[in-house]
């Protein structure tokens, strides 16, 4: 059996009172786990909670001594003008294996990431989270305007995940999830 | 109109003062408007400016109480966990009151108020020179640690803080260089020209800039270039250095109107 990288046991996760929870799961390398659940069940509250953005109301979450997370936020941040390359994006997380990008991605490497549009920003958003040397990935609605073919070049990328990395994922698209998760956990709100 | 004064001795520390905030400034610049803080430049200013003021009438180092009172600012921010414009216009308000009534209680406080409105250069003295040259060494040092960081928390929020980087404490080191340069900016050469080198550069480098090293050189060059320009034209015509400097950047601000590929 695959080495286990994270366990949340009965989580109770929100900001000022609890949105989340109680919600139990565990997360083994190799291994891809969606997060599905109706729009404010507190799914993304579920990874902010791991991230440290949100608070731990009640419960206990373990995580393999050495794991290192790599995190795609839901919203991309506002970017507003700013003088940075797509391959800059990229290095700032130590991602500068480009040669594991989507041919589409490379030929942009050189324009600034204020200058694309928002689903060719989502991408690269995407695949600096893919190409962060963390072993546990969050991704948090991933497909956010990504068109079929983006779509397609990450459900393939998170289905050659290396073995000794897992995921978590977020996403409302029950092809998408059905082509890369290997379990799915129902999330509620408190 | 008088060249060789470009060239007396009595002007060599001020001149080298301001050239090194010329460079410095709109390098810290550039992180201010990554952080969408570019205002904590004009509320750490009159803080600064306040400082200043207070100094002067408690028989005080001025400098000394200016970086003191900037770096308070720093520090409360940092209490109020409000990282937002708001507070950096509270800091201007309140500085700007504290320092314009300051001025007002002694012939020498209003000196020195005006000198930190007008901008005079030329009264910089060793203590500046020191402080500046110490202020770009340890930016020198600080910054390679912090620009990737600091371009990481704005552009993926979250990540740093999932791996347990410290990210409120890079910031406040961050808004502490800040405050440094900014006093020594405000004493040296205004309150004004110090934000004006820290806005205008970053401003017209984030429009026109092709990466982020490019973007760093060019507001350096841009900083240089008006600086000297407004040292030469303040010399030779008998101008205030600081609304010189500050025009010399306003007027290279259409030069974000250069089309771009």
């Amino acid at each position: 059996m695959s080495e286990a990288l994270l366990a949340v046991t009965d989580l109770v996760a929100g900001y000022e009172g609890p949105v989340v929870g109680p919600l139990s799961f565990d997360l083994r390398a190799g291994e891809v786990v969606a997060l599905t659940g109706p729009n404010g069940a507190g799914k993304s509250t579920v990874l902010r909670a791991l991230t440290g953005q949100a608070r731990r109301l009640g419960g206990a979450v373990w995580r393999a001594p050495g794991v290192t997370l790599a995190y795609q936020a839901q919203q991309a941040p506002e970017l507003g003008e700013v003088p940075l390359r797509a391959r800059e994006l990229l290095g700032l997380h130590g991602a500068y294996r480009c040669q594991a990008l989507p041919n589409r991605l490379k030929r942009l490497l050189g324009s600034r990431i204020d200058r694309l549009s928002g689903g060719q920003r989502q991408l690269f958003l995407v695949w600096a989270a893919m190409l962060h040397p963390g072993n546990l990935l969050l991704l948090d609605e991933p497909t956010n305007n990504l068109d079929t073919d983006g779509e397609q070049l990450l459900a393939d990328a998170l289905r050659a995940l290396p073995p000794e990395r897992g995921a978590l994922v977020i996403s409302h698209e029950p092809e998408f999830l059905r082509q890369v998760a290997h379990r799915v956990v129902e999330v509620r709100p408190a | 109109m008088n060249v060789d004064l470009l060239f007396d001795p009595l002007f060599r520390v001020p001149l080298a003062v301001g050239l090194l905030l010329s460079l410095l400034l709109p390098l810290l610049g550039l992180y201010l408007r990554l952080r969408q803080e570019w205002l904590a430049a004009l509320g750490f200013a009159h803080l600064a400016g306040a400082g200043g003021v207070l100094a002067s009438l408690a028989g005080l180092p001025v400098l000394l109480l200016a970086l003191l009172v900037a770096g308070a600012g720093v520090l409360a921010q940092g209490l109020l966990r409000r990282p937002s414009n708001d507070v950096y216009a509270c800091m201007i308000l309140l500085g700007w009151s504290v320092m314009l009534l300051g001025a007002s209680f002694s012939h020498h406080a209003q000196l020195l108020g005006q000198a930190l409105v007008d901008g005079q250069l030329y009264f910089a003295g060793l203590d500046h020179l020191v402080g500046a040259v110490l202020f770009a060494i340890v930016t020198a040092l600080a910054l390679p640690f912090l620009s990737r960081r600091l371009l990481r928390i704005r552009l993926f929020p979250g990540q740093d803080q999932a791996n347990g980087a410290p990210v409120r404490a890079l910031g406040l080191l961050f808004n502490g260089l800040v405050a440094v340069g900014v006093g020594l900016g405000a004493t040296a050469i205004g309150v004004m020209a110090a934000f004006a080198l820290m806005f205008v550069p970053a401003w017209i480098a984030f429009a026109l800039a092709p990466g982020w090293r490019p973007a760093v050189v060019l507001a350096m060059v841009l900083g240089l270039v008006a600086y000297v320009l407004a040292f030469a034209t303040a010399m030779l015509l008998d101008l205030p250095f600081g609304p010189v400097c500050v025009a010399w950047l306003v007027a290279m601000t259409p030069l974000r109107l250069i089309p771009r590929r």
